[in-house]
């Protein structure tokens, strides 16, 4: 089991070494490939209007002349150990782990991610157990009453759960339960939690729902699939065989064997949406990492992409591993040894 | 009435079965004109049309046939296992005196597992991969016995004990996927057993076993059942495998039974083309090695369009002896010689002429 | 006392039920077999081995192996057919494998035609792909859904770029009457087949190119009892025909029976017992061999009460740690002392009859000598 954990976990720092790689070389040995000189990219790293001596400025403050491998060994070893910079008259120390600086703000872009990360936090927690707890309620009453009218609605709601873009949904219930119905007359306003959880909750219902119905319409599809697939089990066959009622044996025998690889899934979109759930807080301008990133890619913000890009990368590695654990508690074949 | 009364006769034979229509039988169980019919897409699959039997306590009958033949949907119609949103099961199953095709779900589930138990084929797939084969027994037993989970695991130790698994009380922590396939399937019938039921049914239980294992299986069903004196259906496509355990045999073909005998008729005076067939097409280790197999020709029909008149005719060498008459009308089981029942056209003198001069020289 | 040298009886008379086998214009009864002791050996296997690595820890360290096959030898003569039979995990199906080299042996050597193929490479394997041909269990899985079976049975000719008088739609329709299926459902998929059918496509395929020697891997077991004979006789109806040698690997004694010229019996991943089909099965001489013949169910209940049985304990060991010396001592009710110290070694007791036991049954005088001496050598 240890000897199981410590492997995940190499493999999981060989996979972002290499995650760090690709989108280190996206942003940095790419533009060089394609012609640009060290001083475009200290150009735009500078602002509109800027002057030559500033440029040149960023230049050397960034080491943008130096080889490529070089620039990767500094950014990895900022994370690792910290770096500092060189403002001229004075040394800006950024400790570890050190994403740098955000070329717009100039904040260090940890204390950005740290400032936003519990925005997006919040909306995936409660859009996880909503979506978790009703696609899968949903998928199950489907299978179990197949071809009824109740299954035939579900799944056609879930179809458009699964179709409509979340920029689509969103607006549609800001506009009407906002601007309409006046029910959140401001609009979404992000309210910390531990400030006041009640404005927190009322200010997130409709970026939960809205991002919960895609994920619940997906969900309940799978759900009910796999479903489906359990029941014809001979070990339901089984169950039933023995006399269970049939509630013992949808409850104890069926729903687990079926939620085991959703399990897998939720995990893996956790990990994702952790990162930032792009649409959905763009659509209600929520301040999370997703808003982050998105504007921190208009305005060419490097630092700040490649920070929440490594902090995605992170959140996706963890919920693979912590899923991979679980699984082996919900299923003694795959347990560990 | 008389109509009602006519009809049973023909399918069963005797006028005392007839008499007793509807009311319930002496046998212990007693099945009468079973049908089984699933609507699909592509039409009816009557995948059991008319089926009749009977069964006393500490006997084991064998239901032979084909994939397709209808076999296993039987034991699963008297289970009461089928859906009835997706199947139409009619006809009359009598266990003791209570008759389950008409009862409720909630009372045909009372009687599975204390009543009636059954065990399959692959007991790999049909034992759940996330509960230890304790747990699996425990809850069996404590379905139908109102008992603290001590006294339960009690039990099922001593289950795993009886049917020869070692060391019981540490195997019964252990998970489905530890064991090897002959111990896998002695832990589903102490599972089966573990209430005590009367009716075993068991659906190709050695199939998917090794044949020393699949031996070994086959003594500790023989060994249980003069232990409990439960009444046996075995399930099989293997002929060898009935006429080890069997007393009385049922083939079926196209959802029907053809050939209904005791175990000492079937195999040495058959009357029917399709179980010469059956008989011809296996290798046999007990006789001489014959230089070629006698196959039957052509493959299973389909359920949904069955042949018209006897559903073996298409595939049988000896249809044309008949005039046609297979090809347009089925023929009913008939009881032809006490304790043989036949489906076939063909004139019964004339069948024991080609039994005994075509068919048994060459087997 | 083969009776593969031709088919003995007539092609009708016996057959009456049989339509759907050969037809008979095709088999060419007539047709000499060759006799016994000119036949050439044309797959000579010697001391064969696979074995699977078992890895733990961080660094997946091996630290055992699944013995699955160890050191077996054997040989196939032209025209005839060896039957490979054992329980589940005796390592007979990784045997086929290996003979076909979908598997790479761990050790020995594998000899086809005189030509050493134990470890060609793919590319020099191809030639040999033409030669050695496999039919496998599941009639389902094994064949493409989404391939007609005209580009199923064709596939062979148009990878080994095999010209074909008339072209390969020709080809592939005599094929398909060959082995009793209309030529005109050239252009049908196998779903479209029943289970006996596909095999039979299975075995088009494996004809296509006129393979030398043909590895059936349970060609019959997925089948209903009626459709395993009509293939069993095709098989048969094939052989005849075209001078096939056949390995067939299953675990149905009866079957081997039927079809085997010799026999091969395996456990846990040795052979334990060679001989002659009559020999073998008339006179077994391993105790193995012996609790399997007695194990098979047999179709008479008369024998039901009078027959004497061996009944084996418990269950075949894992091939992870397999007992040592003999493996089959913690089974065997004849086993002693030895038989866990000394592995008894393969030896001719008869003519055409070897066995690896220490204390074999229906052995000729003085057999347990035979035993000693060559397990000291």
């Amino acid at each position: 089991m240890i000897a199981f954990i410590v492997r995940r976990l190499v493999a999981a720092v060989l996979l972002l070494v290499i995650v760090s790689m690709v989108t280190f070389a996206i942003f940095f040995l790419v533009p060089r490939l394609v012609g640009s000189t060290p001083d475009d990219l200290a150009s735009r790293y500078v602002g509109r209007d800027a002057s030559p001596t500033s440029v040149q400025a960023a230049k050397k403050r960034l080491h943008l002349d130096d080889p490529v491998p070089l620039q990767y060994g500094r950014f990895v070893k900022g994370i690792v150990a910290g770096d500092e910079f060189d403002y001229g008259p004075q040394t800006v120390k950024c400790s570890a782990p050190c994403f740098g600086y955000s070329f717009r703000t100039s904040q260090n872009v940890l204390d950005l991610i740290k400032d936003r990360f519990p925005v997006t936090a919040s909306l995936v927690f409660g859009a996880s157990i909503l979506w978790l707890t009703g696609g899968v309620a949903v998928g199950v009453l489907s299978a179990l009453k197949r071809r009824s009218f109740f299954d035939r609605a579900a799944m056609s709601i879930a179809l458009a759960g699964v179709s409509l873009p979340i920029y689509f949904t969103g607006l549609v219930s800001l506009s009407l339960f906002a601007y309409t119905w006046k029910i959140w007359p401001d609009g979404v306003q992000y309210a910390n939690l531990l400030d006041n959880p009640v404005k927190w909750a009322y200010n997130l219902v409709l970026p939960w729902v809205t991002l919960a119905f895609l994920y619940a319409a997906m969900y309940a599809r799978l759900t009910r699939s796999g479903m489906l697939e359990t029941l014809n089990e001979d070990y339901i066959r089984t169950a039933r065989a023995k006399g269970l009622p049939e509630r013992t044996v949808i409850t104890k025998h069926a729903l687990r064997a079926t939620l085991t690889p959703i399990l897998t899934i939720f995990g893996l979109d956790i990990g994702l949406l952790l990162g930032g759930a792009v649409l959905t807080e763009s659509t209600f301008s929520l301040p999370g990492m997703g808003k982050m990133v998105v504007d921190a890619i208009t305005g060419n913000d490097l630092p700040v992409v490649l920070g929440v890009v490594m902090f995605t990368a992170l959140f996706v590695v963890l919920a693979n591993l912590i899923v991979d654990l679980l699984y082996g508690v919900v299923d003694p074949r795959v347990r560990h040894n | 009435m008389g109509d009602e009364k006519e009809r049973t006769e023909t399918l069963d034979g005797t006028p005392a079965a007839a008499e007793a229509a509807h009311r319930p039988p002496t046998a212990f169980l007693e099945v009468r004109d079973l049908r089984i019919h699933f609507p699909t897409d592509d039409g009816l699959v009557k995948s059991v049309d008319g089926l009749s039997f009977q069964l006393e306590r500490g006997r084991t009958l064998g239901i032979v046939g084909e994939s397709g033949s209808g076999k296993s949907v039987t034991s699963l119609g008297i289970l009461g296992l089928h859906n009835r949103r997706n199947a139409n099961v009619s006809g009359e199953i009598w266990l003791d005196g209570q008759e389950i095709v008409g009862s409720t779900p909630d009372q045909v589930r009372r009687l599975r597992g204390r009543n009636m138990a059954m065990i399959f084929q692959d007991p790999l797939s049909s034992m759940h991969p996330f509960y230890t084969v304790g747990n699996q027994i425990i809850e069996a037993y404590r379905i139908h016995n109102d008992v603290s989970k001590q006294v339960a695991r009690k039990h099922a130790i001593d289950m795993l004990g009886r049917v020869g698994i070692p060391q019981p009380d540490k195997r019964v922590d252990d998970y489905p996927h530890h064991f090897s396939g002959g111990m896998r399937q002695r832990a589903m019938i102490a599972m089966a057993l573990s209430c005590d039921p009367e009716l075993l049914i068991a659906d190709e239980p050695t199939t998917a076993l090794d044949v020393t294992v699949q031996a070994q299986i086959l003594d500790l069903l023989r060994d249980l059942q003069e232990e409990f004196n439960s009444a046996i259906i075995m399930i099989t496509h293997d002929l060898g495998v009935v006429a080890e355990l069997a007393d009385d045999i049922l083939v079926m073909y196209g959802g029907r039974s053809v050939e209904y005998a005791t175990v000492d008729d079937l195999f040495h005076r058959p009357l029917h083309p399709y179980t010469w067939g059956l008989l011809g097409s296996m290798p046999r280790l007990d006789r001489e090695r014959s230089e070629r197999l006698l196959p039957i020709k052509g493959t299973p029909p389909s359920l949904i369009n069955l042949p018209s008149g006897c559903a073996f005719n298409p595939r049988c060498a000896y249809a044309e002896l008949n005039d046609g008459r297979s090809e347009t009308e089925r023929p009913e089981l008939k009881e032809l010689e006490p304790g043989h029942s036949v489906a076939c056209h063909l004139p019964l003198a004339r069948r024991k002429e080609i039994w005994d001069n075509e068919i048994r020289p060459k087997l | 006392m083969s009776t593969s040298e031709g088919p003995v009886t007539g092609p009708d008379a016996d057959r009456p039920a049989d339509d759907h086998a050969v037809a008979t214009s095709t088999v060419d009864v007539t047709k000499e077999p060759a006799p016994e002791a000119s036949r050439e050996t044309l797959l000579e296997v010697t001391d064969l081995r696979k074995h699977f690595p078992i890895t733990s820890g961080m660094l997946r360290r091996q630290v055992a192996a699944v013995k699955a096959v160890d050191d077996i030898s054997f040989s196939v003569r032209k025209g005839e057919t060896l039957g490979v039979v054992g329980e589940s995990g005796c390592g007979k199906t990784t045997t086929g494998r290996m003979i076909m080299r979908l598997l790479e042996p761990s050790a020995g050597k594998i000899v086809f035609e005189g030509h050493d193929i134990t470890h060609m490479k793919q590319r020099q394997l191809r030639p040999l792909r033409r030669d050695i041909q496999m039919i496998f269990q599941d009639p389902y899985s094994s064949l493409n859904p989404r391939h007609t079976v005209g580009a199923i049975v064709g596939a062979p000719f148009r990878l080994q770029k095999v010209k074909t008088e008339g072209g390969i739609k020709k080809a592939v329709q005599e094929i398909l009457e060959l082995v009793g299926l209309n030529p005109e459902h050239y252009n049908r998929y196998p779903h479209e087949f029943s289970g006996g059918q596909r095999q039979r496509i299975g075995v088009a395929r494996t004809l296509a190119l006129r393979p030398k020697l043909i590895v059936a891997d349970e060609p019959v077991s997925a089948l209903d009892v009626s459709i395993q004979a009509q293939v069993v006789n095709l098989l048969e109806d094939l052989q005849d025909e075209f001078g096939l040698t056949y390995v067939v690997i299953a675990h149905d004694l009866s079957v081997v029976r039927h079809i085997a010229d010799r026999v091969a019996v395996m456990y846990l991943g040795k052979i334990v017992e060679l001989a002659d089909r009559t020999s073998l099965y008339e006179s077994p001489m391993h105790p193995y061999t012996n609790a399997l013949l007695s194990a098979v169910p047999v179709p008479d209940p008369d024998k039901r009460k009078g027959r004497e049985r061996i009944r084996l304990q418990g269950d075949v060991p894992s091939p992870l740690n397999p007992p040592p010396a003999c493996r089959f001592h913690t089974r065997c009710w004849k086993a002693q002392e030895i038989c866990k110290t000394v592995e008894p070694p393969m030896v001719e007791l008869k003519p055409g009859h070897q066995t690896a036991c220490h204390f074999p049954e229906n052995a000729p005088a003085g057999a347990a000598e035979t035993v000693a001496k060559s397990a000291a050598l």
